[in-house]
């Protein structure tokens, strides 16, 4: 039975700009009840890494938000019951 | 991150807690404290800091009983009613009992209660008859002021571990396989007590969104703690007692009349008046609750909007940044505005949880379950009404328990075989090539409870349940497929929600009467007392199928006058008074 690549948006959103993942941080990944944050690495720009949602399974209960030292993530509402 | 390893390793430990949300960090605390010798293992599928229903903090104690507020012979009665009589009244008594002391506990701890002028706890009315609810407008700093205390006591913290089965043997606990959520190494822990705190099965129903995680319970509790219990052999109590809760629409998260309630908010029908006398949440009020949406004078709505402006604000800046906080979000993009107007409501989908209903793994009043050696506390664990301040009592209970308990005990032999076959189990979507990923599963088996299970509930459509969720069950055992650790997390609750829902059918086909109000409201049965004051107990049987029967109802401790048995089943404001 072959899978298929549905698209999806995400509720979590990182400012590429502000992450500091490339110093080490991992709070959001560390601190996301479903663990659905994840580092990855940069192909272009001033930073090598950043945060970013792989999985799309959020409570909106934003843990990763108020923990992030520099502000880097917004919990936005699943599109579906936005 | 998320590739999968083969790696089998095993800890010992004197007591084993699964759980670190609410219940769990108090027992690992309690334990300790009162055994400082001991090993306490405390294990998480998340991270102990951000985990379990109050990941982000809570708006207020539900439950408490302060003197000079409220009594323990008060609130037993209290509870007692508002279950329709089926309780077992000693673990309620002891609760009540033993809950102050908790709350100075954790007063000491850092968190905060709201204080009157006079320093006094400032409990305010929303139950029918009783005075027991305690603000807590910093109730963010929860899981914060806990974390500290685990780190102090010293306790071991195995975050990213998942438990999937009990281990048994000698006819008692003797720990429990695990599973790591990010690289699906495996790790035995052999353990002389295990308590149990994995909260509610919140992944039950599916949500009217469709969205698979916008669940009212935080969707990380899937009902390990029930589905583990079960394999374990353990009694479960009544789970046909479902919890349905009233949500603001969509987003799926509390009202909260027990935050708005006592400053002056209510449930209203499309008209804007009230049609239940209490907004505390009872069977009986979730069944008037459905009549009205169901009636020409739905939807239902939270109405704010007559509030003077202050006092708007004050629920505003409790309910949009403590227990739920994206909820202010959410208002925003709708552009609703509690001043200007009322808020849809509507019901959640079904769940098991203790915390706001009755069922659960059967306990007594020390928090042990059927098997020796195994306890269960907070949301899993059949003492109705728990809510946050439940779990912590309870918990603290299971923890002292335990720590006793241990000393008269070693580790208990087990099957090594069973080991392996778990392995076998946990690892088979690792195996093959393609097939059926975890959501899939998970969602099929969901929206199935919602068209077959969801109350008002019908034999035939439950009986349908039943042979439609075998079919899943074999498409999960012999071709669901995953591609990675984090996908083989899902599959395992895949398996935890299959294995609710088949109990939550079973055992609502038992009990052949109506009770609790919408929770089990069968349309072909009245209640009936006569045959079914009773609770009923449910577990593997030797088929591997669920069983149940009845258990009787300890006597009273407290006893119920006759005229005061229907507080709680008359909710309906009557005519002449929605007329003024």
């Amino acid at each position: 039975m072959p899978l298929a690549q549905t698209s999806t948006t995400v509720p979590v959103v990182v400012d590429d700009d502000l992450c500091i993942a490339d110093k080490g941080c991992t709070v959001c990944v560390d601190v996301c009840p479903l663990d659905v944050l994840r580092i990855k690495d940069m192909a272009e720009g001033p930073k090598s890494k950043t945060a970013f949602m792989q999985y799309d399974e959020c409570w909106y209960c934003m843990p990763c938000e108020a923990d992030c030292p520099t502000g880097a993530v917004t919990v936005n509402i699943p599109y579906l019951l936005k | 991150m998320d590739e999968i390893l083969d790696g089998i390793s095993q800890i010992d430990c004197d007591i084993l807690v699964i759980g670190g949300g609410t219940a769990g960090p108090m027992a690992a605390l309690k334990a300790k404290k009162k055994n400082p010798e001991a090993n306490v293992v405390l294990l998480d599928k998340a991270n102990v800091k951000r985990s379990g229903a109050i990941a982000m903090g809570m708006d207020g104690l539900n439950n408490t009983i302060i003197p000079g507020h409220a009594t323990p012979e008060q609130y037993t009665k209290e509870i007692t009613i508002a279950n329709d009589g089926i309780v077992d009244q000693a673990p309620i008594y002891r609760y009540a009992e033993g809950c102050y002391e908790i709350i100075q506990e954790l007063d000491s701890f850092g968190i905060r209660f709201q204080k009157d002028q006079n320093g006094e706890y400032d409990v305010k009315k929303v139950h029918h008859i009783g005075t027991y609810v305690l603000p807590m407008p910093n109730g963010d700093t929860v899981k914060k002021a806990l974390y500290r205390q685990l780190r102090k006591a010293r306790i071991n913290i195995s975050n990213r571990y998942m438990a999937t089965r009990l281990l048994k043997g000698e006819g008692r606990i003797a720990g429990a396989i695990c599973v790591n959520t990010r690289n699906a190494e495996f790790l035995v822990v052999r353990a002389k007590a295990v308590i149990m705190c994995l909260g509610a099965a919140g992944r039950l129903g599916l949500p009217t969104s469709g969205y698979m995680y916008g669940t009212y319970e935080n969707p990380t509790n899937t009902g390990e703690g029930y589905s583990m219990a079960y394999h374990a052999g353990a009694d479960l109590a009544n789970l046909e007692c479902y919890q349905i809760n009233p949500l603001i629409k969509d987003y799926n998260g509390p009202a909260c009349a027990y935050v708005a309630g006592p400053m002056g908010g209510y449930t209203a029908n499309a008209e804007g008046e009230r049609f239940i006398e209490c907004d505390y949440w009872s069977g009986q009020m979730m069944q008037e609750f459905y009549d009205e949406l169901q009636s020409g004078k739905g939807p239902v709505y939270l109405k704010l909007n007559h509030l003077a402006e202050e006092t708007v604000a004050e629920i505003e800046r409790t309910l949009h940044i403590v227990e739920r906080p994206t909820r202010g979000h959410f208002h925003k993009n709708r552009g609703t505005d509690y001043r200007k107007e009322m808020i849809e409501m509507h019901i959640s989908e079904i769940g098991f949880c203790s915390g706001h209903s009755a069922s659960g793994v059967f306990v007594d009043e020390r928090a042990r379950t059927s098997v020796a050696g195994l306890y269960a506390a907070g949301d899993m664990a059949n003492v109705p009404h728990n809510y946050m301040l439940g779990a912590f009592t309870n918990g603290a209970f299971a923890g002292l328990d335990a720590a006793d308990y241990i000393k008269d005990v070693d580790f208990a032999e087990f099957d090594q075989g069973e080991v392996e076959a778990e392995r076998n189990r946990v690892m088979a979507p690792t195996k093959r090539d393609d097939g059926i990923p975890p959501n899939q599963i998970e969602f099929k088996t969901r929206r199935l409870v919602n068209d077959y299970l969801q109350p008002p509930k019908v034999t035939a459509k439950m009986e349908t349940a039943q042979r439609r969720f075998a079919e899943v069950r074999d498409d999960m055992e012999n071709a669901m497929y995953v591609q990675n650790a984090h996908e083989l997390m899902r599959s395992l609750e895949a398996s935890t929600i299959m294995d609710c829902a088949e109990m939550a059918a079973s055992a609502s086909l038992y009990r052949t009467e109506s009770r609790w109000g919408l929770y089990h409201n069968r349309v072909e049965y009245e209640k009936d007392d006569e045959n079914w004051f009773c609770h009923t107990l449910l577990k593997k049987g030797e088929n591997g199928l669920p069983e149940s029967r009845k258990q009787d109802v300890k006597p009273y401790i407290v006893e119920i006058d006759d005229d005061e048995k229907d507080a709680y089943s008359k909710q309906r404001v009557q005519p002449t008074e929605a007329a003024e």
